[in-house]
């Protein structure tokens, strides 16, 4: 009898342990190891220490992508954020039609799978026949007729983050939203009566009083833009697959199954779930406080 | 006082155009693919689908590949939510019912590996299912979607299971039900949104996960949904694209997505930041 709560868990570690822990210790083990092609095809894989991390280290292509990738995360998350934060506002600006109309709007853009989502967006951007370059070029002065938006990284990164920003905002919008319906009227009032303009009843009262909820939901925004393996590989299949166009994902996927080297790979990979236990140890300490609050 | 009116009408105007811009992707791909090929060549582009026809659709689904990739969709996706559902739901009375050792850290646990990107993980999960055999299957790449989703349902069953007062199951008892009856007949129904909600989630993860269903599944024939829309643009690189069946495809595979999301979409938000919004 008293076993019963380690019982109940028990299929759920069990799960976890053969999809999650297993290849997480596999490649921490590999990536101490030599592992390519050679590998492949049954040769022992030689213990190298840290030589992966070493030569990764000292891999300037490899740097490239890891500050690609950051830049990406953060220029994303922040711009999500601001623009979710401004819709949640004028959420509470406006009447009840306006406001539903919005919501319902956001919502069907919530709930588009990526992978239709990302189809529409390259047909968007479409050079010849996208309605994007086609509005665009109505604009006078402006010629966008047949302008490549992938072909170059900067613009290639451009489009994807306005298609992760376009996914993500719904979420941050209704959740700041929500925090927002919660702060009193009779705090505002207050602060009204006391000459508070509209900037600084903004600034001093009500972003403090949402501050945990946008601390979490950016957390939450950081760690998702670290994994838009989707949408940068379905834009480079209608752009360019080169390594310039390259985050970390598509990177450990490409040393995966074209290097075939998977010392580097699980190097990388580890690489990138440490990043992710950081931000996500802020993510969890914050819930739990709230959870024992 | 009108100038406050005449502020409110402005903001609204303005929520109604960006709510028009946002929702412009979703409403063109419905629109595009209500169009004939020779329509959508067209420099200009056509705004409205009026003469519009379902033959896309009719294409989209005359693809042979469809009904293999909707047969392994629907195969992987209902086996993730049922395993999902037992495993997070026994987990869910463990961690809401009883007090024990490991509790907390157990919890953490779960909020953390819910994170692990698949980007972190991919290669080693290729090579497991690799050295088993398991690579295009339908179990293979469930195993990967229980653990994957698992965690989240947990957090969220707990909720759940958590807002029921344990006295009811306990009072009915002392009324003369069994444990099993009191449970099927008191707990249960007060659960069952909890279990609908759950589930859905586990339904949209599986029905539209990408990454670990294009390691996993390289074979053709093994292809779920989101592959099989993929190939389509993957076909654009090299030859025309008739943008309209694509569009009619990318529908079949939103529709469903969206309509089940629509019923979930309030315990998500609340369950990924819950508390911090309580204020």
């Amino acid at each position: 009898m008293k076993r019963i709560p380690q019982a109940l868990l028990l299929p759920a570690l069990l799960i976890l342990l053969v999809g999650l822990g297993y290849p997480v210790g596999w490649q921490l083990v590999t990536s101490l190891q030599e592992y390519g092609l050679a590998q492949q095809f049954g040769r022992p894989a030689p213990f190298v220490g840290f030589a992966n991390y070493l030569e990764l280290a000292s891999d300037p292509t490899l740097w490239a992508v890891v500050i690609r990738s950051i830049v990406f995360c953060v220029v994303t998350a922040t711009l999500t954020l601001v623009v979710g934060m401004a819709l949640a506002l004028l959420m509470m600006a406006v009447g009840r039609i306006p406001r539903l109309i919005l919501q319902i709007a956001l919502l069907l853009a919530w709930a588009m799978p990526v992978v239709a989502a990302m189809t529409v967006w390259i047909w968007l951007f479409d050079r010849r026949r996208g309605v994007i370059n086609y509005l665009l070029d109505l604009i006078p002065g402006v010629d966008m007729n047949r302008f490549n938006w992938l072909e170059q990284p900067s613009t290639f990164f451009i489009v994807a983050s306005i298609i992760v920003i376009w996914m993500s905002v719904p979420f941050v919008a209704f959740s700041a939203y929500a925090g927002l319906t919660q702060v009193s009227e009779e705090v505002l009032e207050a602060a009204q009566l006391d000459g508070a303009s509209g900037w600084q009843r903004l600034k001093n009262v009500i972003l403090p009083m949402i501050r945990p909820v946008i601390m979490i939901v950016f957390l939450l925004q950081l760690i998702w833009d670290l994994r838009v393996f989707t949408q940068i590989t379905m834009l480079q299949d209608a752009g360019s697959k080169s390594g310039a166009f390259d985050l970390l994902g598509t990177y450990i996927y490409k040393l995966g199954t074209r290097a075939q080297d998977f010392g580097m790979a699980s190097a990388v990979s580890i690489l990138v779930l440490a990043i992710t236990i950081a931000l996500s140890w802020f993510y969890v300490r914050s819930l739990m406080k709230e959870e024992e609050a | 006082m009108t100038r406050i009116r005449i502020a409110k009408t402005l903001w609204g105007a303005l929520a109604i155009i960006i709510a028009i811009a946002w929702v412009f992707p979703v409403y063109w791909m419905v629109n595009s693919s209500m169009l004939p090929t020779s329509t959508l060549e067209s420099f200009t582009p056509t705004f409205l689908p009026f003469g519009g026809s379902l033959d896309n659709f009719a294409a989209a689904l005359a693809d042979g590949d469809f009904y293999s990739a909707l047969g392994m969709s629907v195969a992987v996706t209902l086996i993730t939510v049922f395993f999902c559902l037992l495993f997070a739901f026994f987990a869910a009375v463990a961690i809401s019912r009883f007090r024990f050792r490991g509790r907390k850290s157990f919890i953490i646990a779960v909020l953390l590996v819910q994170m692990l990107p698949a980007e972190g993980l991919f290669i080693a999960q290729y090579k497991m299912m690799a050295s088993v055999g398991l690579l295009n299957s339908v179990i293979g790449v469930s195993i990967i979607y229980i653990a994957a989703v698992v965690p989240f349902t947990i957090w969220m069953l707990r909720g759940f299971v958590a807002g029921i007062p344990a006295d009811l199951e306990e009072a009915a008892m002392v009324d003369g039900l069994s444990r099993t009856q009191a449970f099927l007949r008191i707990t249960f129904p007060l659960l069952a949104p909890g279990l609908v909600a759950s589930g859905v989630y586990a339904f949209l993860q599986a029905w539209n996960e990408f990454t670990v269903a294009l390691v996993l599944l390289p074979a053709e024939s093994a292809q779920t949904l989101p592959l099989w829309l993929r190939g389509f643009v993957q076909a654009s690189a090299t030859r025309a694209t008739d943008w309209g069946q694509v569009m009619a495809a990318s529908t079949l595979v939103a529709v469903p997505v969206i309509i089940f999301f629509l019923i979930v979409q309030g315990r998500l938000t609340s369950g990924l930041v819950s508390g911090a919004v309580k204020g």
